[in-house]
């Protein structure tokens, strides 16, 4: 009974700020403004404005995030194999930009990618023509691989780290070159770290509108930003809810994808 | 004389600065069980790991069947290795950990199918073929990795302490089991262990390591009944080790009291280590003996009474199935033949240079 007395304050925090703002959520995004009910704000998401800006952000928070495995995936190899002192160092070099704010950092990469920036200012200098990446797709991947990779790299790194030695020993041993070791025994046993790096990599790129209002200028509008409007500027609560609800669905889907492939990489990944 | 299988040549290696392995020379006969053996950080694992091709050696060389492999890695090595903590890959079940060195070297279905079949008769475990590692128990775990191993058909296997993490009546089974094993494939194993009974028990050779040097080379028998020196006899079973005069061949002065041996050739009046087993240390009536003392402690072991004898200044340790009570004034008595004298050593190095010899 005194355990459970404890859990009280969280309790209270999770219904008054999860709960609570969740229910609502699927209030405004069920009813209208006379507060009957409709699916007129969810089917919205078929609207020719709301479905692109829904296929650019799953185009762009997919892209971001097979690039953050790309990248992760060896950096989290090369930190295994580190000794203890200079592992630690590496790791805090990782770390050090997450101590920044997020819109600090996305804030930087603006003015280093503008067209009279910092890069460019260099690029001219040496006589090599301008990069105008800034206002593209192009600038707000980078700026999600840039703000979400440390989410990638520690979940694989974890489960490397927790890899025996012995066993890569031991494939070795049992006639296994470097590369078949890697890829019959590191990679199936680093599967589940690469599914939970996959999840959250992909959900807050896919519902971010900071970076792509940042980076992006307002040329390119995410589902993120579509949403963002609608509470804002437009004052739609319903339909912003609604919408919400449908990118909601998205991550769900994710998760259960990530949960089921999870399973299947513990039982029989080869 | 059956021809060596593997030899290793001035072998060292060091770690950090650490010497660990000093100029290792050992060679290992085809169809020899032969068992590294020492207390921790004496260097037998390196010296496994070195022949596994985990590790390369700072100098020397290691032959295999008089090819030198030192730089061979360990996938390209004809010998297979029993990890300790059995290392078997737990996102594959039974059948494909057994398969896997198989697949490797692209065998066709049947024949890897027929070798899981009969690897799992081997080690009493058929049917087990569709089971996940995790759903083992640590000694039938420590099976499927044997039987992972020896379908690859190793002329050498190397176990690295494989029943350490057993307990200890499921050890004494493996034990029974893998001398089985051993007979049966008739293939080189070398074992390393740290328990001297584990040694005894199954070795044809036992190797006794101690800080990187190898201090006696000999069956179990010769090991236990002649150690060479003092750290062999203390290692291997309890021990009574005196400082000793040798008088003259055929008898050493232990303690002031003079006891006929049979050891010849340590020279006149030379100091010397004596060391006598507990059981070959006989209580006698007063008079009887060559020293006299009183019995301070006395313990039940089961199948004998653990005394402790004091005579002359020394606490001996007596096992025997007859008991005398503490407080009892007793001789002791040692037939010339259970006296292993063995020479002093002045330092570490003579001692080791002592047993290269």
């Amino acid at each position: 009974m005194n355990k459970k007395a404890l859990s009280a304050p969280y309790l209270f925090w999770s219904a008054l700020f999860i709960i609570v703002p969740l229910c609502m959520v699927f209030y405004y995004g069920l009813t209208d403004k006379s507060g009957a009910f409709t699916l007129q704000n969810i089917l919205a998401i078929a609207r020719a404005e709301h479905a692109k800006a829904l296929w650019q952000a799953l185009l762009l928070s997919l892209g971001s995030t097979v690039l953050c495995l790309l990248l992760a995936y060896p950096l989290a190899m090369i930190l295994c194999s580190m000794r203890t002192r200079q592992h630690s160092f590496l790791v805090l070099i990782f770390i050090l930009p997450m101590w920044m704010n997020f819109l600090l950092r996305t804030f930087a990469w603006l003015t280093l990618l503008e067209k009279t920036g910092v890069v460019n200012n260099v690029l001219s200098f040496l006589g090599l023509p301008p990069l105008n990446i800034i206002n593209t797709p192009s600038a707000i991947v980078l700026g999600m691989v840039y703000n979400f990779l440390p989410f990638m790299v520690l979940p694989i790194y974890n489960t490397l780290a927790k890899i025996d030695q012995n066993v890569i020993a031991a494939a070795r041993d049992l006639g296994a070159n470097g590369v078949q070791t890697f890829l019959r025994i590191t990679l199936p046993l680093s599967v589940p770290g690469v599914i939970s790096g996959i999840t959250m990599v992909f959900v807050p790129a896919l519902t971010t509108f900071v970076i792509s209002t940042i980076l992006g200028g307002s040329k390119i509008l995410l589902i993120g930003n579509v949403i963002e409007q609608e509470f804002t500027q437009t004052g739609n609560w319903h339909l912003g809810s609604g919408l919400s609800i449908v990118l909601m669905m998205f991550i769900i889907l994710n998760m259960v994808v990530s949960a089921v492939t999870d399973k299947d990489g513990e039982v029989n990944a080869l | 004389m059956k021809k060596a299988l593997v030899n290793l040549v001035n072998i060292s290696k060091s770690y950090d600065g650490q010497l660990v392995l000093d100029d290792l020379n050992l060679y290992i006969r085809e169809n020899e069980f032969l068992t590294l053996l020492g207390p921790s950080g004496c260097g037998k694992t390196t010296t496994l790991r070195i022949l596994g091709g985990f590790e390369r050696p700072d100098r020397g060389q290691v032959f295999f069947e008089d090819q030198d492999i030192t730089e061979l890695p360990p996938n390209k090595r004809q010998l297979n290795t029993v990890f300790q903590k059995y290392a078997l890959f737990t996102h594959m079940n039974i059948a494909e950990n057994i398969a896997f060195g198989l697949k490797i070297k692209n065998k066709s279905k049947a024949y890897i199918d027929d070798k899981i079949k009969y690897a799992l008769k081997l080690v009493n475990l058929d049917g087990y073929e569709k089971r996940m590692p995790d759903s083992l128990s640590g000694g039938q775990q420590q099976r499927i990795a044997i039987a992972r191993a020896i379908v690859n058909e190793p002329k050498l296997l190397l176990l690295d302490e494989p029943l350490g993490a057993l307990d200890l009546k499921l050890r004494q089974d493996m034990q029974y089991e893998l001398i089985r094993l051993k007979n049966e494939l008739g293939i080189t194993f070398i074992y390393v262990t740290h328990d001297q009974e584990e040694a005894l028990t199954m070795s044809d050779t036992i190797v006794v390591m101690n800080q990187g040097y190898i201090q006696q080379i000999g069956t179990p028998e010769s090991i236990y009944n002649e150690p060479e020196n003092a750290f062999v006899a203390d290692f291997i079973g309890d021990s009574n080790i005196i400082g000793a005069t040798m008088i003259q061949d055929r008898l050493v002065e232990i303690l002031g009291a003079r006891f006929a041996c049979v050891d010849e050739g340590f020279g006149i009046n030379k100091p010397v280590d004596v060391v006598i087993r507990p059981e070959d240390v006989e209580l006698v009536s007063p008079g009887e003996g060559t020293i006299s003392g009183t019995v301070t402690h006395v313990i039940f072991k089961g199948v004998h009474y653990e005394m402790e004898v004091m005579a002359a200044g020394f606490e001996w340790l007596v096992h025997s199935t007859k008991m005398f009570a503490p407080g009892t004034a007793v001789d002791i008595k040692v037939d010339p033949f259970n006296i292993q004298i063995m020479n002093k050593p002045e330092s570490e190095d003579e001692e080791a240079v002592g047993v290269n010899e």
